[in-house]
């Protein structure tokens, strides 16, 4: 994934009606009007937010002239995630060590 | 009070990330685990790679240095002096790599919290910038896992 996509998405994520918004999109596919509801914004404020998903390639929209359904986009949604995960694995392998060190050293001290 | 075994990472600020992970032993024994070298060598480090280096000087001002030796001899030090030693629940250092790639050292705060013999470690590790920290966050690219959406929900909740 490169670094340019990776900024996008994260600067993207760092939103939080935008995560709603994503969140919601999850579910299934909707409109601009659908997406509006639960939040106490404009349409055209919930259309900038779009705007921005969009170019990160958050959201995609549909053909249909009238409803231009949004749909989420996992996809570098996946990379982030995955990029995440490279930093959390090298730990989770070192407490896993961890894990069987304190083991031993619990019946170490058991025994004396 | 999270589950043994599972770690959680969060990124609260732009400069910082915060690991928590719960382990199935009293604080003494983790903070022993942080700090005394011959424990240190058992765990510490990317899997394949072996601390031939673990000067602990454990007091306030005191350095610690580790070198890590890879399956290939490369070698990879890093260190830093110790800022506040208060066993079992607090641990504060700096840290440099010998080749880090982004400028200004990192300040790591261990703080161990115990419930029925059960300890909950809790690192925030402050990177002077938010550069450093996203250059670490992108480090062992090589490692990359695919898995599944499972981290969705997580990431999109943060």
């Amino acid at each position: 994934m490169s670094p340019d996509l990776l900024d996008a998405t994260f600067a993207a994520l760092a939103d939080p009606t935008r995560r709603a918004i994503l969140a919601r999109l999850a579910s299934g596919e909707a409109t601009v009007t659908e997406l509006a509801a639960p939040f106490d914004m404009s349409q055209p404020a919930v259309s900038k937010h779009l705007k921005v998903l969009e170019r990160a390639g958050l959201v995609s929209r549909g053909r249909d002239a009238q409803r231009r359904p949004c749909r989420l986009e996992a996809r570098p949604l996946k990379g982030a995630t995955d990029w995440l995960q490279n930093y959390r694995t090298y730990w989770e392998e070192s407490y896993q060590r961890l894990d069987a060190l304190l083991d031993e050293l619990k019946a170490k001290e058991g025994r004396a | 009070m999270s589950d043994t075994g599972t770690l959680t990472m969060t990124t609260p600020t732009d400069r910082e990330i915060v690991l928590t992970r719960a382990f199935d032993a009293p604080r003494r024994m983790v903070f022993d685990a942080l700090t005394k070298p011959a424990l240190l060598q058992r765990w510490f480090g990317a899997r394949g790679w072996n601390l031939v280096v673990c000067d602990v000087d454990l007091r306030v001002g005191g350095t610690w240095r580790f070198v890590a030796r890879g399956p290939d001899g490369t070698d990879m030090g890093h260190g830093g002096v110790y800022r506040v030693i208060q066993p079992p629940d607090r641990l504060v250092y700096t840290e440099l790599f010998d080749d880090q790639s982004y400028p200004g050292e990192s300040l790591i705060t261990h703080v161990l919290v115990e419930h029925d013999g059960k300890t909950t470690l809790t690192s925030t590790v402050l990177y002077a910038s938010r550069e450093g920290r996203d250059i670490v966050l992108s480090y062992p690219m090589e490692r990359g896992v695919a898995e599944g959406y499972d981290r969705l929900d997580e990431l999109l909740a943060a």
